[in-house]
């Protein structure tokens, strides 16, 4: 079983070689075998190992295959482990993740990079599943990393367009900003607690070993890591220009499973959450505040990913609002329903993109559901379900989150009702899409356009997950806070003992599934109203409602008149609309210039002060070594002078010296024998008369 | 009987006579008579020293004297024939193969 586990991330990583080495020369247009039948394999041994786990949910499985890092008492093993927690996670990221490469095989056919692109996917496949089965916290920053720097890799994937390397680095940077937080908490984990790996921790944690500003401490970094990676505000302006990638990449990384990496890993370490109710109010805050803020943005953007990206968003801060309000089994629950459906749009999206040829603009489409069919059925599907309308999956998950935090009081009913606004939102925006894009009148070129419908590739995933979608909630959800889904999950979590199940009553339980029902279905009929209303489509309940809000409208807001300069493709009541609120249409189509503030505030200041820094650098820094190299080379060459004229000169003399004498003292050898014996006789007779003389 | 400064001035009027031709003749076959003419007013000095010390070493010093002055000669005249051979000449002026 040890083995099986640890095959589930290596065999996609094995593919990750063999398809990087030679798929460009070898495999080319085959190059999904490879990927392909990788995640497969990942896929079946993943569900063996599931099916285990839901066996014996109590036992999880620790596959320990060697000790990692040994420095002093730190130690980090190379291991996994599965619990009910990280195999739903495995089913999702798995299940997901097989579907998407399945609809990748239609959707790249004949890109050039063909092969790289599935060596990236499987590359982010590996590094997701080392991220959701890791038993430590620096085994799943391993994994934290790997599907960070896959997730640059594939934004940037047609990295010729300069939209798409500026988004994957926009990506990767604001990513860096949310990595340090997390990596700050894991050192702080340790210091605490002196270990990494989660059962210690978390068993450490439960036995009161880490204090209150400890742990809040260590949660807040944490959730600085997850705001980052499941971009939250402030953190969260990456996301939306991630669409620039390619939509299967969309659809699997920044809609079903790496974005919800950070929901994981807060629902991974709710233990130390638990702990600090600080951090939980701050995680609730932050996530209910991203669920309005996005999908108010999504409300009146016309780009079909766009709007998902935005609705991802705001899912995702649904997600966090749940962990914050204590709700975690709740949380990983939309994880898992929202990766559903979000992989179901963004995978209809790209078929929608497919069809018409690369366009994205909603503006520029309609009608399209008499064209691609299998697309609208399947899409209709996961709208209806994020819409939250029962029995479809998001209902119960979303249902289940509002409750939650309705039932927290406090604080909370706040968080409550922002949710609620933002559920209202999420169906507008939704149905306005569905609407926008598959309903009213062809606007674009029909002569030139031909919509067709997507390969088979490409539908059968839609299907699988439209399946996925409508009963993917009623089945483990069933009844609300206490269905499969939960009883299964609380045998991962290290509750201190106590595990409060909650028990459905009628009120407010069943009311607030009527509530959470109405609002999704008044999200419904307004964009019905706004976006439908046309003469071939008469509707009274949409007259009516139209006529009531016009009045409201022109009532309450007739300040702001000002005109907006329209596409000019349609009119519709909600042309009208955005004309008569000029004011708040204006910030919402440009995000609340959120990006304008960004570049404003941080991206401009930074690089006016690398700038200075540069030129600080270039003048003074440089300057000085500059100048420390101009006086070594006037001193060389003043050295270099005395060295020639002085020593040199001395040497030299001395020679010339020693040659001049040469030439005159050698004129005394003739050659000639008897000048030799003339000056020897001279010398005897010298020295014999001095001898005579003197001695 | 002749007193010895006879002796004494005879042999060194031969040696100055063997020097000065020693240093001026150019000629090599001279120039090794002359050698012999001063080898020879030693020999005669060492045997008047030695008649007139009663003492035979001064005589047997001579009679090794003329066995060098033999092999001398001998060597003398091997390379006499040798420079002729390689220089045509007897000149030693023109014998200057060791000049600057």
């Amino acid at each position: 079983m040890k083995v099986l586990v640890w095959l589930i991330p290596l065999v996609p990583a094995l593919a990750v070689l063999l398809n990087g080495l030679l798929g460009q020369r070898l495999l080319r247009d085959r190059a999904h075998i490879l990927g392909v039948g990788s995640v497969g394999i990942s896929l079946l041994l993943a569900l063996i190992v599931i099916i285990r786990i839901i066996a014996d949910p109590s036992h999880p499985i620790h596959a320990k295959w060697f000790t990692w890092v040994f420095a002093g008492s730190f130690e980090a093993d190379m291991a996994l482990l599965v619990d009910p927690l990280s195999a739903i996670m495995l089913f999702v990221v798995c299940g997901v993740g097989f579907l998407v490469h399945v609809y990748s095989i239609g959707y790249m056919h004949g890109d050039p990079g063909y092969p790289r692109f599935f060596t990236y996917l499987n590359l982010f496949m590996a590094s997701m599943l080392i991220l959701v089965l890791a038993d430590n916290y620096l085994l799943m920053f391993v994994g934290w990393e790997g599907v960070g720097l896959c997730s640059y890799l594939l934004i940037g994937f047609w990295y010729d367009r300069q939209s798409a390397s500026d988004a994957g680095k926009k990506a990767f940077i604001v990513n860096r900003v949310g990595d340090m937080g997390f990596i700050l908490g894991i050192f702080l984990i340790f210091w605490s607690t002196g270990s990494l790996s989660y059962e210690e921790v978390f068993d450490k944690a439960n036995h009161g070993a880490i204090s209150l500003g400890v742990a809040t401490a260590i949660t807040l970094l944490l959730f600085v890591g997850a705001m980052g990676k499941s971009a939250q505000v402030p953190l969260y302006v990456w996301l939306p220009d991630a669409m620039e990638g390619p939509t299967p990449v969309s659809a699997l990384i920044h809609a079903a499973t790496m974005v919800t990496a950070g929901v994981y890993m807060v629902v991974r370490s709710q233990a130390l959450f638990e702990l600090a109710p600080l951090s939980m109010h701050v995680v609730a805050g932050v996530g209910a505040f991203t669920a309005i803020f996005a999908a108010s943005i999504g409300l009146v953007q016309n780009d079909i990913k766009r709007v998902l990206a935005y609705s991802t968003v705001s899912q995702l801060g649904y997600m966090f609002l749940a962990c914050g309000v204590g709700a975690f089994a709740s949380g990983l629950f939309h994880v898992m329903t929202h990766a559903f459906f979000k992989g179901l749009l963004f995978l209809g999206a790209g078929s929608v993109i497919h069809a018409m040829h690369n366009e994205q603009d909603m503006q520029r489409m309609g009608g399209l559901h008499k064209y691609i069919p299998g697309t609208f059925w399947t899409m209709s599907c996961a709208t209806v379900a994020i819409a939250g309308l029962p029995p479809f999956a998001g209902f119960w998950s979303k249902d289940e989150i509002l409750t939650s935090a309705i039932k927290s009081g406090g604080l909370s009913t706040l968080w409550w009702l922002m949710g609620i606004c933002a559920a209202f939102m999420t169906s507008f925006y939704m149905f306005r899409l569905l609407f926008m894009t598959f309903y009213g009148n062809e606007r674009f070129d029909t002569h030139h356009v031909h919509p067709h419908e997507s390969p088979a590739t490409m539908l059968t995933p839609l299907k699988i997950l439209a399946v996925l979608s409508i009963i993917g909630g009623i089945v483990v959800g069933l009844p609300p806070e206490n269905g499969l889904f939960h009883r299964f999950l609380a045998h991962a979590f290290h509750h201190g003992g106590e595990h409060h199940a909650h028990v459905f009553h009628f009120w407010p339980d069943f009311f607030l599934m009527i509530l959470s029902t109405l609002v999704a279905f008044a999200g419904f009929v307004t964009a019905y109203h706004l976006y439908l209303e046309n003469p071939q489509r008469p509707q009274r309940l949409g007259d009516k409602i139209s006529a009531a809000w016009q009045e409201l409208r022109s009532v309450l807001l007739s300040a702001w008149h000002t005109p907006v300069p329209t596409a000019g493709f349609y009119t519709t009541r909600a042309q009208q609309l955005a004309e008569r609120f000029a004011f708040p249409y204006r910030w919402l189509l440009n995000k609340y210039y959120v990006d304008e503030f960004y570049d404003a505030f941080i991206v401009r200041p930074i690089m006016w002060a690398m700038n200075a820094l540069w030129s600080f650098d270039g003048r003074v820094v440089d300057g000085i070594v500059n100048g420390c190299g101009a006086f070594t080379r006037l001193y060389a060459n003043w050295s270099g002078l005395v060295d020639r004229l002085v020593v040199d000169g001395s040497v030299n003399g001395v020679a010339v010296l020693v040659r001049s004498g040469s030439q005159v003292f050698r004129l005394v050898q003739t050659g000639i024998v008897q000048n030799y014996l003339l000056v020897m006789a001279l010398g005897v007779f010298v020295f014999a008369t001095v001898y005579l003389i003197f001695v | 009987m002749v007193p010895l400064p006879f002796y004494l001035t005879f042999g060194a009027l031969l040696f100055i006579i063997g020097v000065i031709g020693v240093l001026t003749r150019r000629n090599v076959v001279i120039v090794l008579m002359s050698i012999e003419l001063i080898l020879n007013a030693v020999n005669l000095t060492l045997i008047s020293f030695s008649h007139y010390l009663q003492d035979l070493r001064g005589q047997v010093f001579t009679l090794f004297i003329i066995a060098v002055a033999a092999s001398e000669a001998a060597v003398g005249l091997a390379l006499m024939i040798s420079l002729y051979r390689g220089k045509a000449t007897f000149n030693l002026d023109e014998v200057n193969l060791l000049k600057w």
